[in-house]
């Protein structure tokens, strides 16, 4: 069964892929739309059957490699980690699958596109059924490969092209920190298998490795390591300059990869290396301060984005930092319970943001939108849902899970612990402004669209309204009735060995004796955002106006991404280039070819030319070269040897 | 003794001097002519060593063919003698030094040589004593029966040489005219008559 | 002095070898005093020979020298004739104007 909800995604992506043209656009369609659901159907029989059961299992499928002391086979393991993770991705997977009928309805290359999409589902499924550091790489790559794929769908978009290379760059710099990761993995445990790492993990934690001339406890070394890949995957800080530009793919693209599945990949590898990440506080303090610094920043840079996707791009980013965070500070419930409840509203938030440029024709500036509630009613309340559930009001799904977190934050009571809860109290803030600016200048106010869109503005067909209201149930309910199993009094059954926690780390635990103002202060920013947002956008419309020209180095600066792609181009890119210019141009072109072929013909033809000169014409010019031979000849002889 | 000396070093002067004049008269015909009286000397130097039928042979070949032919050349080609005084001599430099290594390395072999003791029995062929034959017919014992193969090769040689110097001065001078014999005699009648029947009185036309 | 011996012969042998060499290449005019200057080579290289012979006694000398007697006088032929159609053909045999076979 649990192949079944692997595997059943590729076979549909190998024969929309394949035999598209075959089975045409309707076919293709039909295909994987129908793999996927039934892929989330026995996902959920999966899931309850991983509930029956007392502890992890595992499902050998057949042997990978099995040479010296390396011993891989493909397999899967089935745990509450990998079932949660499972339900997430089917289930929005599927929704996903269903809404791009929709979506992609004018494409062309609709058969190419939904194999894309099923083999993403794959791979994704291959990574969190892992049950060895190298299946999981293999499902970290395969992801990899296919937002790729994906973000370049539109492959003849220049823009497209470079940003599905900008992400796949940067994300094989995080993956070279993951190998990296796995080869000390090797290294210090001597096997890939999780069940064997995690087994010794306690007693490694005082042996040190020698890394670049430098001893270092080796155990902290391959979790910073592992988490590079991370921060790569997730997009934090640091690797995280490709996801804005992933927006260059299709929306259902976003909503799929970088909302709900891939990006959450990194969070989801922390929480199943819990038993390891336990063990060295060191690498999860590296990641709780990269985590709450992450979040800060992409919520303020959130803040002065135009371009709709790019809102909520950024708005994904900052939940990553927040789920990082909470693995920072071992609450990795609290971290996994986000990101089950982010899934949901953050795929509604990117499908509704499609449906909203559908229905403006392709538009997706913001300054360009205005006056649409009335027009586009539901996909209005579908926003207004997943924005409430993004900001963290009660009941919806957000609330639960970005309260536990930080509620953890505080109660683990380490410098790392704090400094998180309070920008992530300040990113909250910046969450509810943002989401409420976002509302507000897309579908209030007057219209400054165009004439021609304004007569075109339509609510979207049911095939793609359907899958964002099972989206937005997900959105509205599946943080109160999940929050007793992720992070409340049940959840030691229910994750039971998935993840470690070690008991003076529980900060979950500990959370529960926090004050009453710890426990509101995140609700208290959240609507305090939304005061905020309405007031600039709604009632003072000058505010936004005159912040702008009056902080404007500090807009430009949050406008231009903090400038970190400039510093990056300045750093790497340019760098790069220049060497390998400098290689192709000087190393290849004149010392490689010089030495070689151009250069032997060039000499060549030169010594041709010279000697050429001797043949003058004139005989006794020739006599008396051979009367010099002669002389030398004769010389020779004289010479005693 | 002193008189064998005295003509070997008058023979051995003319014929340096007529070589040095070889090289530097203007007259072209002038260096033949020099050129013979440098064989004429040699020659007169061979029979100084007792190689009478050598000299001779040189006279007759050298001088009587090779020079006369010289000289039909030089005076057959019509070569302007104004022009041929003109002429730096750039290499005299380096000609002079080459020139005089070589001369030097050639006295340093003289210098150094030595006849090997053994050499009476290392002689191919023993040079029988001129009382008993004469130089002539020493010679032709040798040639005639041990150095047949060379003889013959040497007239294969000749005969080379004279078909190719024929082949290639002859030219066929348009205007001349010849008789071939073969093709007068494999005339046939058919091309050589031809009977017309005329009407009277009318001519015969082409 | 006045005893001639080999020294002698090979003296004058190599004095008029060294000057055909130097019409060789010293001379400017035409192509027949080089062609003279092959045949004094030649000379010189008989008198070497019969000097040697008579030393040494051997008779091999003298019927070399007959040899290259005759190859000389081939030589020399066909060196004329191939001149002489030069001649026909360009018309001068200057020395400085032979260099069409120049590379």
């Amino acid at each position: 069964m649990a192949a079944l909800v692997v595997f059943l995604p590729l076979v549909a992506a190998i024969i929309a892929g394949f035999f598209g043209r075959v089975i045409g656009d309707r076919g293709a369609q039909v295909v994987t739309c129908g793999a996927l659901i039934l892929s989330a159907i026995f996902g959920i029989v999966v899931f309850c059957d991983i509930m029956g059961q007392s502890g992890p299992q595992v499902q050998t499928l057949a042997t990978w490699i099995s040479a010296g002391g390396v011993d891989v086979a493909w397999s899967l393991r089935l745990d509450t980690l990998s079932g949660v993770m499972i339900l997430v991705v089917t289930i929005v997977s599927a929704m996903v699958h269903v809404y791009s009928i929709g979506y992609m309805a004018h494409d062309p290359g609709i058969p190419r596109f939904m194999a894309y999409l099923s083999l993403f589902t794959f791979f994704m499924l291959a990574l969190v059924t892992a049950n060895d550091f190298l299946q999981m790489f293999f499902g970290w790559e395969g992801v990899g490969l296919a937002s790729y794929l994906l973000i370049g769908f539109w492959y003849d978009r220049a823009s497209a092209d470079a940003a599905a290379i900008k992400a796949f760059v940067v994300n094989r710099i995080g993956d070279f920190g993951f190998a990296l990761g796995i080869f000390s993995v090797f290294v210090i445990f001597g096997s890939l298998d999780f069940d064997t790492v995690f087994g010794k993990a306690p007693g490694a934690t005082h042996e040190v490795m020698n890394f670049l001339g430098w001893q270092v406890p080796a155990l902290t070394l391959a979790c910073v390591l592992l988490f590079v890949g991370a921060m790569g995957k997730s997009a934090q800080l640091g690797l995280h300059t490709w996801l804005p530009d992933a927006m260059e793919g299709p929306t259902p693209v976003s909503a799929l990869i970088h909302a709900a599945t891939m990006v959450t990949a990194g969070v989801y590898m922390v929480a199943r290396l819990s038993p390891m990440f336990e063990y060295a506080p060191m690498a999860l303090a590296v990641v709780g301060v990269i985590g709450g610094t992450t979040a800060i920043f992409a919520a303020s840079v959130g803040m002065a984005q135009n371009d709709i996707k790019r809102v909520i791009a950024y708005s994904t980013c900052s939940q990553l930092g927040y789920m990082f965070f909470a693995a920072g500070v071992s609450a990795y419930g609290a971290g996994m319970f986000h990101l089950f409840t982010h899934a949901f509203f953050k795929a509604l938030l990117f499908l509704g943001a499609g449906s909203v440029i559908h229905a403006m024709s392709g538009e997706q500036d913001m300054r360009r939108m205005g006056a649409l509630w009335k027009k586009i009613p539901i996909t209005y309340v579908l926003m207004w849902i997943g924005s409430l559930s993004l900001a963290g009001i009660p009941p919806f799904a957000g609330f639960f899970s970005k309260d536990s977190i930080l509620a953890a934050a505080w109660a683990s009571e380490t410098a790392v612990g704090r400094y998180s809860f309070c920008l992530g109290v300040f990113t909250a803030f910046l969450t509810a402004f943002y989401s409420w600016r976002l509302i507000i200048m897309t579908f209030h106010g007057p219209s400054r669209a165009d004439h021609e869109t304004e007569h075109h503005i339509h609510e979207s067909p049911w095939v793609m309204l359907l899958p964002l209201f099972v989206l937005a149930a997900g959105a509205i309910a599946a943080g109160y009735f999940a929050e007793p199993y992720f992070v409340g009094e049940g959840r030691t059954e229910f994750w039971k060995a998935a993840i470690l926690v070690l008991p003076y780390d529980d900060s979950i635990a500990h959370s529960a004796h926090n004050s009453l103002v710890i426990d509101y202060l995140p609700l208290i920013a959240g609507i305090t955002g939304i005061l905020l947002a309405y007031l600039c956008y709604m009632w003072r419309p000058g505010i936004p106006a005159a912040a702008a020209i009056h902080f404007r180095s500090l807009y430009l600066f949050l406008l231009n991404k903090w400038y970190f792609d400039e510093l990056y181009d300045r750093l790497f890119v340019r760098s790069a280039f220049t060497l390998g210019d400098g290689l192709w141009k000087t190393g290849d072109g004149t010392l490689i070819d010089g030495l070689g072929p151009d250069g032997i013909s060039a000499a060549t033809r030169e010594l041709a030319r010279e000697a050429s000169r001797l043949q003058t014409g004139y005989v006794y010019h020739y006599a008396f070269a051979m009367l010099i031979g002669v002389v030398a000849l004769i010389t020779w002889y004289l010479i005693p040897r | 003794m002193i008189l064998s000396a005295i003509m070997f070093y008058l023979f051995a002067a003319v014929a340096v001097a007529s070589g040095v004049m070889v090289v530097t008269a203007r007259n072209p015909v002038h260096s033949v002519l020099f050129l013979i009286l440098a064989f004429f000397n040699a020659a007169g130097l061979f029979v100084l060593m007792g190689a009478e039928f050598l000299a001779m042979i040189l006279v007759v070949v050298y001088v009587g063919a090779v020079a006369v032919l010289f000289l039909f050349v030089v005076m057959m080609l019509d070569i302007d003698f104004a022009q041929l005084r003109s002429g730096a001599m750039r290499y005299l430099p380096a000609g002079l030094l080459v020139g005089i290594i070589l001369f030097a390395e050639l006295a340093l072999v003289f210098g150094s040589w030595a006849i090997a003791p053994n050499v009476a029995t290392l002689a191919a062929a023993p040079m029988p004593s001129g009382a008993a034959v004469s130089n002539t017919r020493a010679l032709g014992d040798l040639l005639y029966t041990r150095y047949i193969f060379a003889f013959q090769a040497s007239g294969m040689i000749l005969l080379v040489a004279m078909i190719g110097a024929i082949v290639l001065t002859l030219r066929q001078r348009a205007d001349t005219r010849r008789q071939s014999i073969a093709e007068q005699l494999s005339r046939s009648r058919s091309e050589t008559i031809e009977i017309v029947k005329v009407p009277v009185g009318q001519g015969v036309s082409d | 002095m006045l005893t001639i011996g080999l020294a002698h012969y090979l003296t004058v042998a190599a004095i008029l070898f060294t000057l055909g060499i130097f019409g060789i290449f010293l001379n400017r005019k035409n192509v027949i005093i080089i062609m003279m200057s092959i045949e004094l080579m030649l000379l010189a290289v008989n008198i070497n020979f019969v000097a040697f012979s008579v030393v040494l006694n051997d008779l091999v000398g003298q019927v070399f020298a007959m040899f290259v007697l005759t190859v000389a006088a081939a030589e020399a032929a066909i060196g004329l004739a191939i001149l002489v159609v030069y001649f026909r053909n360009r018309g001068t045999i200057r020395v400085e104007d032979i260099r069409m076979m120049r590379g």
